[in-house]
């Protein structure tokens, strides 16, 4: 049973022909773009690299880069395939290696595919990365003494301000962490030491924000200290108070800005998925309407084409036939063979033996 | 004595127009390029345009806008000339306004050169204008509530987190002016009441400075108040400190900035200019002349596909400029035509006015006039 079988006279044969080199190198430069693509994602995830604890979301940018390459080639190929494909003579020089290019191809388009999901399915596992990677960083902020966290400070100061955001979940998280290194704290004095003591881990634990949470938007000068205090500043609520330092926390800025990107990435690449596509229908129909003019003498009659000659399952079947049987997970039993399938019918068997 | 005389087949006059529309082409894209550095440039000083006091800076770029519009209205103008060159039909229609064209160009290619020198000289008129607009702007940073003035905190502070820089010198400028409008001031404070008291004018003055000013490196969490008081910080001397604040004042970050973009636009404008002079001069200049005298030749001879001379200029260099100093010479004196002193023994000017001869009817000797 044939899958969409259509008819093609030869003028629609020529035309297919040409239709398909244009497509086939709008499809090149297509991938090139989804190589891109795939750079300028991995660049700016590499970007923020100190914030996030995991680095699995980098697959997107991969595969991505990956698909690019691969349909560079496969569609170079397609269009050297319909250049000779009117030629009846220069195309059988092609016809052995079609097979396996289908199977290639189809493998990346279908990966291709699988990016573009992966993109809106990462949002999970970016969110949780960039919890635990900001974590750690408000954590190592004060350590700019240690060797390896030095520049942890001025990382999460130039993050605050250029999301316009202020701690993890929100500005409140400054509050659980001791942020002003012990080397700039006078432990003589009598306020420190009661801070301290009152502590249970014996942390020097401030209602204050560093002045990278400021909003330059405020009409009056930034309160950093003190927030939670009403009374230590004149005229001032901070239940109310909205201008003041950032609401927002950077882990909702961070996967917003991210996921925006590779939305708008999604977008293009399943373009690109489609044009590819269309290039490989186009060259299957094209194959076989060839196939069926090959042997004739005239060729100029009108043949027939079709995308799969059984029908979707048996093809499957048959592509995946040799790799299950390289990997020994079948039985090998020929077709037509009489009897129990399950007895297997050894002819190694030497008579007499038992 | 005709100078440079050279002589142009049909195919060669063809190919002369050809090759000077294409350079007219490229001069147009360079006239392109020069309007869009001016508009650039014009962006650049209007998106600062709140730090900038009142000064003459806009006509740098509002010259280079209106040099490259110039620029591609010439050099089109000349492209659709070349291109009607190669047709002797349409060549007529152009015969007039070629001379003056040329004379056009050669103008024009000064102007660019000038563009390109205003660029560099920019800078102290620029320096002026951000020291008195700094001023300004940080003097108003508290009347966020004033109309006018509600945005100029938000402007001073992005600016100082963007160019890294605090004040207009320096960050000693914001312990003179009040930066905390006293709707915040609580001045039922002995504190507050004493500060205002002691100053002379009744400003809240502090050695305090915005959180804008805080050094993104500094290691140790920003100190913004008491800035000269050693004392009131652990560990803290004031002197020493270079990576608490930003050390760069504001007005040197700007002008440094501009500066950069002015020196890239002004080099980009010579290179222009210097394309253009050798397009301008030693090509069109002379492969239009050469075209316009050898398609007239064309016309004289009468027939249209034949060799004809082309020249830069019909007589020698002493003869043209003589011939045309009697030219403006005469203009000068109106419609009078001076048959006496008919000085110029080349030109043979017919005398169209009743000859004066004298009593005896006999033509004058010819002095030749010392000019």
């Amino acid at each position: 049973m044939v899958v969409m079988k259509m008819k093609f006279p030869f003028e629609k044969r020529v035309k297919l022909a040409q239709g398909l080199w244009l497509l086939s190198w709008c499809a090149t430069v297509a991938g090139a773009f989804t190589f891109s693509l795939g750079c300028i994602l991995k660049t700016e995830l590499r970007r923020r690299a100190e914030v996030m604890d995991n680095s699995d979301v980098h697959v997107v940018p991969n595969t991505l880069m990956i698909v690019g390459l691969a349909s560079l080639g496969i569609n170079y190929f397609a269009s050297k395939v319909c250049q000779d494909a009117l030629d009846a003579g220069r195309f059988p020089r092609w016809k052995k290696m079609l097979k396996p290019y289908f199977a290639v191809s189809c493998f990346f388009t279908v990966l291709m595919l699988l990016a573009v999901i992966m993109s809106y399915a990462m949002k999970g596992s970016l969110e949780s990365s960039l919890k635990v990677g900001l974590r750690n960083g408000i954590r190592f902020y004060k350590d700019t003494d240690t060797p390896g966290r030095c520049f942890q400070k001025q990382n999460i100061d130039r993050l605050q301000m250029e999301f316009q955001c202020c701690g993890n979940t929100d500005f409140k998280d400054w509050f659980e962490f001791q942020w002003i290194s012990n080397r700039y704290l006078d432990f003589s004095s009598k306020e420190v030491k009661d801070r301290i003591k009152s502590n249970v881990d014996g942390r020097y634990l401030v209602d204050g924000v560093p002045f990278s949470c400021c909003n330059p938007s405020s009409p009056r000068p930034c309160i950093q200290s003190q927030l939670t205090n009403d009374s230590a500043h004149y005229n001032y609520e901070y239940q109310t108070e909205e201008l003041n330092i950032y609401l927002r926390g950077c882990r909702e800025a961070l996967v917003n800005y991210y996921m925006g990107l590779m939305n708008t990435i999604g977008a293009g690449v399943l373009s690109v998925f489609l044009l590819q596509a269309s290039v490989l229908v186009s060259l299957r129909f094209l194959q076989t309407a060839m196939e069926a003019v090959e042997g004739n003498e005239n060729t100029e009659i009108e043949t027939e084409g079709y995308l799969l000659e059984k029908s979707v399952k048996e093809t499957v079947m048959e592509y995946i036939n040799p790799v299950m049987k390289f990997l020994m997970l079948k039985n090998q039993v020929e077709e037509g063979t009489p009897g129990n399938p399950e007895i297997p019918t050894d002819v190694n068997v030497k008579p007499g033996l038992f | 004595m005709a100078v440079l005389r050279l002589k142009f087949t049909k195919n060669e006059r063809d190919k002369l127009a050809q090759v000077l529309w294409i350079l007219n082409w490229i001069s147009v894209l360079t006239g392109i390029l020069l309007f869009s550095l001016g508009l650039f440039l014009k962006v650049e000083i209007n998106k600062r345009g709140e730090l900038m006091a009142e000064r003459d800076i806009q006509y740098v770029p509002n010259m280079l806008i209106a040099v490259g519009l110039i620029a591609c209205a010439i050099n089109f103008l000349g492209g659709k000339i070349c291109y009607d060159c190669v047709d002797t039909n349409k060549f007529l229609r152009w015969k007039l306004i070629m001379l003056p064209y040329i004379i056009c160009t050669f103008f024009f290619t000064f102007c660019v050169l000038v563009g390109a020198l205003m660029c560099y000289s920019m800078r102290g008129e620029l320096e002026e204008s951000l020291n008195l607009g700094l001023t300004e702007a940080i003097r108003f940073y508290k009347d966020t509530d004033t109309p006018g003035r509600c945005f100029l905190k938000r402007t001073v502070d992005m600016l100082q987190m963007e160019f890294h820089c605090c004040g207009n010198n320096g960050y000693k400028d914001w312990f003179q002016i009040q930066w905390i409008s006293n709707r915040y001031l609580d001045m039922s404070q002995k504190e507050v009441v004493d500060r205002l008291r002691s100053n002379v004018e009744g400003k809240y003055l502090m050695s305090g400075v915005p959180f804008s000013c805080c050094n993104l490196n500094s290691p140790r969490p920003c100190i913004q108040q008491h800035v000269t008081n050693n004392s009131a910080h652990f560990n803290y001397e004031h002197q020493t400190e270079a990576l608490n604040l930003w050390m760069r004042g504001c007005r040197e970050a700007l002008l440094e900035y501009y500066t950069h973009i002015m020196q890239s636009i002004g080099l980009t404008v010579l290179l222009t200019w210097l394309f253009e002079v050798m397009d301008a001069c030693l090509s069109v200049l002379t492969g239009v002349r050469y075209l316009q005298t050898s398609l007239e030749n064309v016309l004289r001879q009468g027939d249209l596909n034949s060799e004809s001379d082309g020249w830069l200029l019909e007589n020698s260099f002493m003869e043209t400029a003589r011939t045309n100093l009697n030219i403006i010479k005469c203009l000068g004196k109106g419609n009078q035509i001076d048959t006496a002193n008919n000085g110029d023994p080349n030109i043979n000017v017919p005398s169209t006015s009743k000859a004066h001869y004298g009593p005896d009817n006999v033509p004058l000797k010819e002095i030749p006039e010392a000019s």
